[in-house]
């Protein structure tokens, strides 16, 4: 556990601010100072943050968390038809919706944990997927996803006498430069909201339960309360970001549901650092990065780009390189992120901090800081591990060696 | 028009001092654009920018693929290089081979992952950070639904690719989206009466429909044309998207009285059914002392290669084949072929011809103002594009050209041999009222970027 | 009546597939305890065999005849297949069972990839949690199927069955059923007949038995497990990639198809209770005729959709009532 001083945290999340508001230069120089992409990292930025809190905190991995997300988007879209264009009848519909969804899943599949906690999650997001897709489609508008229309009723708007043609936060339009603002805002608020979670009695239950839930037990807790809330509040978060997704772009599509797109927060996460206050947001700039700009490079633009290297060899390079950027660009983030998983499991906050050595890192030995589980991920009646693990490690090789060398 | 707004809200009195610190935050550039322009994305140097939003990944990769070389070959061709395929016999052209209004034509691409929200994300980098006029791709309604109600909103010109679905040009038509391919509703009309020739009037239909909407507009089009024949439709049963074996929704169709199986399947789907219907001897089948058939509405080269020999004989309809014999169709092919060594699939032809008739209708316009090409596009008649005389109806921005029926070759030559054209339908045959299908155009005027 | 019969046989022939590929996955979790999420990149490796085996056959000679051109502009190609250049009728047969065939290329292929992914990547997890290996098996699976796609691009690529097993058999007057779907069925009855016996019959089995109760121990006596691991990873892969090559004639391979069936062959493995091969092989039987039965229209017009979402329906109720699956035992993988 860090020690860190209240000051620091401030000064994390004013830092955050800053970087957040000059968002627009800072990206240009990259290729991603455009709103729709810098929205899109603050959106997904809340969804991994709100992740985060559930698995960089207890250690559970949910691969159903975009259900929440579609779940918000949906509940934003109807408010936008049926109540007003501004957008905090939305976010409001939109988290407890996706709260209350989150309740309803959480608490059953909360009875089990390790991969058996997985592999529910993932079944009720795929429910929800292909329900939306197909049954549901009066609701969701299946493949061609649920838009605003001009002539939705709007009866709040209609009350109040006024009509924004797009999504606004008070009378302001969610588009653009001002629609990136206002996700910004949110996104530090959500960050904001996660440091006073990670370091709340609240958070500290939580580590207590991911590195030993039966010594919890012991102790009188009772953990599932706990986890539960966790739970919800993680799936609150991924609301938000629905709700925020569908008002700076009004559509809502079954597609952001599906268990691919659950996979992605886990890749957003992981890929920065779990449990990390800073890595979600960060492995979410990488991976939407990839998505958007990475993809986009074509032949023609490597050319472009190569035209200081000699005649003979501009062809192999560039056909080399178009291997990895422009439809291969998915190769390259598979790459990567087994490069992250087997090297550098603490993510890239762990490569950020022990580049800069600001202060002791310890050496992350997995991506979730394992927890005492069994063969099927299960937590166990065991003792707590007194020894280090690394010890373990080096005596079970001494011993291999031996036995190897041995007639 | 939204820059008249943002002076009303900035007065507005609900504005916070948050909202305050937003817009003194903004970067000057955004706030410059939003005050000089009076349409999106003007082009102000000597190049002009499309944007060509094709997916790359997913199960449409390859279509997406043929569709952007088919966008890169219109591009030299506008800008006058390569052998200037259906540009020589397009009619009547006011392009001049140097670009167009004089500014070369330069393009950027992205991956749409056949999904509608990266689709939309890819179309909004191309018109925020990279500056395009136009968008134009897309390889499945999805996705051209969503990015047409975008470009809408924003007010770039969107030209869609290949999308079949009535609701695109239908309640789902905006203003500044325009359809050249054909729809769900043409392929039935045109499918019906010559299902009725080759199969009879007294047969029973058993439909699979891929369930989402595209399989929707599919089914009740095949439906409504196939009655109208004569047909009975025994049933019609929807099966989940992606469903890798279908055995258990073909079984069912053995018992069911049925003699005809229609497959309103696209892509993988119908390539897996396909293959699955042939193997549970559908075809060897005698029914009602009638010779079984399957019927496919809608296929492609790509899945007649996927299908392989379970495509022989079976019937559907195309927008285009590059087996035509029209001089525009062997120019286009020709140059094509001579570019990447295969012949184009109607993706690429229907894509090309898009580009082309976007720079087209600029050139007449004299401006890139939306409004005005808009109204270029709207109502124009051309020929020599490879589908016969064409007009662009000003009600829905819809295309109505012929439409091919085509059935699968017994013996292919090769492996782009697969398709056989059996009847070519003219247009006036398959041209209905725009009123059936309800929606709206909503508002053609100019706006700059939303 | 004959409805009901058609679904059990749809039910088996599917849940021979699905009891296949969770199979495999149980394999290299009850022994290596990795949780390998590239488990269905190996099943669509092993598909894309059988297509690299039909395109080896099928190979021609060029020539390229520079006075004639195609009709889309570029020179004619003439080709003739070399292998019935060579072998004659012998070299047409051999096109025609290319699928089948192909199983003997893709055995010594499938177990080549197999150990170099034990070798190369998996063994540095087995002490890791099951989140990192999840997550790297994954990346390791978008790679592999990225590298597909470069070469064999997106579209499915059509394998037919033998003629000889190209027509459907008639059991009834209403009962009709393919020849290849009888054939895969018995196939994988076989295989999964074959990768018991080998557990069950030999030293080699035992050992790998006693390594999945008590690794420890069995490492103590003096035997190398971690080779037999290695060796029974690469037989994972093998089972995978078997019944991706004779499934290639029923669902055309493409690059993706290994995706599609990850989710379904974790809910498999699952609900048979993880790390026990015939709770796998149980409830892989037991979806696949669930999910046919799902999708009778009688079903559907009760509930409709059922057909969309029962797999997932029974994986959490399963898992619910019985925590450990069908089939799984407390104790197995347990420290």
């Amino acid at each position: 556990m860090k020690h860190t001083s209240k000051l620091a945290d401030i000064a994390l999340l004013i830092g955050f601010a800053i970087v957040v508001a000059l968002g627009p230069i800072i990206f240009t120089p990259i290729g991603a100072g455009y709103p729709d992409l810098l929205q899109k990292f603050a959106i997904y930025g809340i969804f991994a943050i709100g992740f985060n809190i559930l698995f960089g905190l207890t250690g559970y991995l949910s691969f159903g968390h975009a259900a929440f997300l579609g779940v918000g988007s949906y509940a934003a879209v109807w408010s936008f038809k049926l109540l007003s264009m501004d957008l905090l009848p939305a976010v409001a519909m939109s988290v407890v919706l996706a709260g209350v969804l989150a309740l309803a899943i959480g608490f059953v599949s909360l009875r089990r944990s390790g991969i058996y906690f997985s592999i529910l999650t993932l079944a009720f997001a795929q429910m929800c997927y292909n329900m939306a897709y197909s049954v549901l489609t009066p609701i969701t508008n299946g493949e061609t996803g649920l838009r605003v229309l001009r002539q939705d009723p709007r009866y709040l708007d209609a009350a109040i006498g006024y009509v924004s043609p797009t999504p606004s936060l008070f009378g302001m339009q969610i588009t653009g430069w001002t629609g990136f603002y206002i996700c910004g805002a949110v996104l530090v608020a959500a960050f904001g909201l996660s440091i006073a979670i990670f370091r709340s009695p609240f958070g500290m239950t939580l580590r207590a339960i991911k590195s030993n839930q039966n010594r919890m037990g012991y102790t009188g807790y009772s953990t599932r309360p706990y986890l539960l809330s966790a739970f919800v509040i993680s799936g609150m978060f991924a609301g938000l970001a629905g709700a925020l997704l569908a008002a700076t772009d009004p559509l809502a599509g079954a597609e952001r549901m599906q268990w691919t797109a659950s996979g992605e927060v886990v890749l957003m996460t992981i890929l920065g650092g779990a449990g990390t206050l800073l890595g979600p947001v960060l492995g979410t700039g990488i991976i939407k990065y990839f998505e958007n700009i990475f993809s986009a490079y074509n032949e023609a633009q490597l050319k472009a780009m190569f035209t200081f290297v000699p005649d003979g060899l501009r062809e192999p390079v560039v056909k080399t390189l178009s291997l990895f950027v422009g439809e291969g660009w998915q190769l390259t983030l598979g790459l990567l992120f087994m490069a992250v998983v087997i090297f550098l499991p603490g993510g890239v906050m762990e490569g950020i901090n022990r580049l800069i050595g600001l202060k002791h890192t310890p050496k992350v030995r997995s991506l979730g800081d394992s927890p005492q589980r069994d063969g099927l991920g299960e937590m166990v009646i065991e003792e707590m591990p007194t020894h280090d693990r690394t010890a373990e490690i080096e005596k079970n090789a001494a011993e291999q060696q031996a036995r190897a060398t041995a007639p | 028009m939204a820059d008249k707004k943002f002076i009303i809200d900035r007065r507005t009195a609900l504005k916070t001092g948050l909202a305050g610190a937003a817009a003194l935050a903004t970067p000057s550039f955004f706030i410059r654009d939003a005050w000089a322009d009076d349409f999106c994305n003007i082009p102000k140097g000597k190049d002009v920018v499309f944007g060509f939003n094709v997916p790359q990944s997913g199960a449409y990769a390859d279509e997406g693929m043929d569709e952007l070389k088919a966008y890169q070959l219109a591009v030299k061709h506008l800008n006058g290089e390569g052998d200037g395929g259906m540009l020589k016999t397009m009619k009547p052209l006011a392009l001049k081979g140097n670009g167009v209004l004089g500014k070369k034509v330069t393009f950027v691409s992205g991956d749409t992952q056949t999904k509608a929200d990266q689709a939309r994300a890819t179309a909004k980098r191309m018109i925020e950070k990279d500056g395009a006029i136009m968008i134009t791709g897309g390889s499945s309604s999805a996705e051209a639904v969503a990015v047409q109600s975008l470009c809408q909103d924003v007010g770039v010109i969107f030209m869609a690719g290949l999308t079949h679905s009535n609701d695109t040009t239908g309640k789902d038509k905006r203003a500044y989206g325009f359809r050249h391919f054909f729809n769900a509703y043409m392929s039935g009309v045109a499918l019906g009466p010559v299902l009725a020739e080759a199969y009879g009037k007294d047969r029973a239909a058993y439909h699979l429909t891929a369930d989402y909407t595209w399989g929707w507009t599919q089914e009740e089009s095949m439906k409504d044309a196939t009655e109208k024949q004569g047909w009975k439709t025994v049933k019609a049963v929807r099966t989940p998207l992606g469903a890798a074996d279908f055995s258990q929704y073909i079984t069912p169709v053995l018992n069911s009285g049925a003699d005809v199986l229609v497959l309103n399947h696209y892509g993988k789907d119908m390539i897996n059914s396909l293959t699955q219907a042939v193997q549970f001897g559908l075809r060897d089948k005698m029914a009602n002392g009638k010779k079984f058939e399957i019927v496919v509405p809608l296929f492609s080269e790509l899945m007649a290669q996927g299908a392989g020999d379970a495509i022989k004989g079976i019937y559907g309809t195309a927008n285009w084949d590059w087996k035509l014999e029209d001089a525009a169709t062997s120019a286009f092919t020709k140059s094509f072929g001579a570019a990447y060594g295969t012949p184009p699939s109607q993706a690429a032809q229907t894509c090309y011809v898009q580009a082309i008739l976007y720079a087209d209708a600029v050139e007449r316009a004299g401006t890139f103002n939306p409004s005005k090409v808009i109204a270029a596009l709207e109502g124009f008649e051309f020929d020599g594009l490879g589908n016969g005389k064409t007009l662009y109806r000003a009600a829905d921005h819809q295309c109505f050209k012929d439409v091919l029926v085509v059935q699968g070759k017994e013996k292919p030559k090769d492996k782009f041999d697969l398709l056989e054209v059996k009847k070519v339908v003219p247009a006036s045959q398959v041209t209905y009222d725009p009123s059936i299908f309800g929606g709206e155009l909503g508002s053609k005027d100019a706006k700059a970027c939303g | 009546m004959d409805a009901i019969v058609l679904q059990i046989l749809n039910g088996l022939d599917k849940g021979g597939a699905y009891a296949l590929i969770a199979l495999g996955l149980t394999l290299a979790f009850g022994t290596l305890g990795v949780v390998n999420f590239a488990h269905g990149a190996l099943f669509m490796l092993g598909a894309f065999c059988a297509v690299v085996f039909n395109k080896l056959l099928t190979l021609e000679i060029v020539k390229i005849d520079p006075t004639r051109t195609t009709p889309w502009g570029s020179p004619l190609e003439i080709k003739t297949p070399y292998v019935q250049a060579m072998l004659g009728d012998w070299g047409k047969v051999l096109i025609d069972y290319s699928v089948p065939v192909s199983i003997l290329l893709a055995i010594p292929v499938m177990l080549l990839i197999g150990i170099l992914i034990e070798r190369g990547l998996i063994r540095f997890f087995y002490k890791r949690p099951h989140a990192d290996q999840i997550l790297v098996t994954f990346g390791l699976a978008i790679v592999l199927q990225e590298i597909v796609k470069h070469f064999f691009g997106a579209n499915p690529i059509a394998q037919s069955a033998p003629a000889l097993f190209s027509g459907s058999l008639q059991i009834t007057e209403a009962i009709v059923y393919p020849y290849w779907r009888i054939v895969y069925l018995c196939f994988s009855l076989v295989v999964i007949g074959a990768v018991f016996a080998f557990l069950q019959l030999t030293t080699f089995g035992m050992v790998v038995r006693a390594g999945m109760q008590d690794r420890e121990t069995v490492g103590l006596l003096g035997i190398n497990i971690e080779r037999r691991f290695t060796i029974v990873f690469g037989l994972a892969a093998i089972v995978a990639g078997l019944a991706g090559v004779m499934y290639t004639p029923i669902v055309p391979p493409d690059y993706h198809m290994g995706m599609d069936f990850l989710v379904l062959s974790f809910v498999v493995v699952v609900v048979g209770g993880m790390g026990s091969l015939p709770g796998a092989v149980l409830a892989g039987f037991l979806l696949g005729i669930l999910q046919s039965f799902a999708s009778m229209n009688e079903i559907k017009g009760l509930l409709p959709g059922i057909d969309q979402i029962i797999i997932y329906l029974v994986a959490v109720v399963v898992l619910l009532v019985r925590p450990r699956g069908l089939l799984g035992r407390k104790g197995v993988m347990e420290s």
